[in-house]
């Protein structure tokens, strides 16, 4: 299935290129739906990346590429059920999700990240995974787990650090900061700051170069380059799941849920 | 016109055209949520827009609880 028009994501292979877009409202909140989705598209995708040497992810949404998981129904769902069977739950979708990421971290594509807006929790972490980040001038990223008591879960610590300085990688995980496109190049993260709506574009014309070279020889550098840490992965989804057994989590994210502020999404 | 009276200008002359609202309905002292109508995700536009025409970093956690115009100017022309 090389088209597919979901409630979340789509996709298509063209000459060579897999799109891969988010549109789910408000901002591509990542729940369950978008979860089985993308397990759907990890499947396909070792199909179809026989006739392909690109992935381009990116948001069709105005607000931005993902806002991260979906809260609301992390919170909805944690509720309905005893904190025991919560904390387990919780365990099933991190390491369903981080099936996905290192699937698409491991392919031999090279995968570009096309971002605007709002890239944040879990839709930094799924930009992360992607070799290449091309971010909007209005791009923001930001981890702001820390205010609901928890970390980043979905691979972030670790694809950070394997990417960036321990100090830039602090200073996001513990202050709950946004770095804006030019600050997160300037750090290393993002490849290429281009205008207000051409992240797409820039991100295809990047595909097209990327076509020109030997795709078995695009993906030996990138294996050689791109390790995926595997064991600080799994060190993660053990942390985050001890961290949300926590009281101070259920009152994290009730507060969200519940919030009328301006500014639920401002660390 | 003194130099915060400079960037107040610039960031109303901003938030008008990035919000397209009339320049003179923008008052220095007014709560620009409620002047704007900007939900949270705007607010970090307008965050995003600010920081790329002033050349600063704004950290999220000096703007909380700023709301109006004013006090956003020192807040930026202490970055400056």
């Amino acid at each position: 299935m090389n088209k597919f028009r979901g409630q979340a994501l789509s996709w298509e292979l063209k000459r060579g290129v897999i799109e891969l877009a988010l549109h789910r409202e408000p901002c591509n909140e990542l729940g369950s739906l978008a979860l089985g989705e993308f397990e759907e598209f990890a499947t396909r995708l070792d199909a179809m990346q026989r006739e392909a040497h690109a992935l381009i992810v990116y948001s069709e949404l105005k607000p931005g590429f993902c806002a991260g998981a979906d809260l609301r129904e992390l919170y909805q769902r944690s509720q309905a059920m005893e904190k025991r069977e919560a904390v387990k739950g919780v365990r099933n979708f991190l390491e369903r999700i981080h099936r996905v990421l290192n699937h698409i971290d491991d392919s031999p594509l090279t995968t570009i990240a096309a971002v605007h807006g709002v890239t944040f929790g879990g839709g930094f972490e799924l930009a992360l995974a992607c070799d290449v980040i091309i971010a909007d001038k209005m791009a923001r990223f930001c981890f702001p787990e820390l205010r609901l008591g928890l970390i980043p879960g979905f691979g972030g610590i670790p694809r950070l650090k394997r990417d960036l300085g321990n100090a830039v990688v602090r200073d996001l995980l513990l202050t709950g900061r946004s770095f804006n496109a030019t600050k997160a190049q300037q750090v290393g993260l993002v490849s290429q700051v281009v205008g207000e709506g051409e992240a797409l574009r820039a991100a295809r014309a990047t595909a097209l170069q990327l076509g020109k070279f030997d795709r078995a020889t695009a993906a030996a550098a990138k294996k050689f380059i791109k390790p995926i840490p595997h064991e600080e992965l799994r060190r993660e989804i053990d942390l985050f799941c001890e961290l949300f057994s926590q009281p101070a989590v259920e009152a994290g994210l009730k507060k969200f849920v519940e919030s009328t502020d301006a500014q639920p999404y401002l660390p | 016109m003194s130099t915060v009276e400079k960037t107040l200008d610039e960031i109303l002359n901003l938030a008008a055209a990035h919000f397209k609202v009339p320049r003179e309905k923008l008052v220095p002292d007014d709560d620009f949520f409620k002047t704007l109508g900007i939900d949270s995700l705007q607010t970090l536009d307008l965050l995003t827009k600010l920081e790329n025409h002033f050349h600063v970093e704004l950290p999220d956690y000096e703007l909380q609880g700023v709301s109006d115009f004013r006090t956003l100017a020192r807040k930026i022309q202490a970055r400056l």
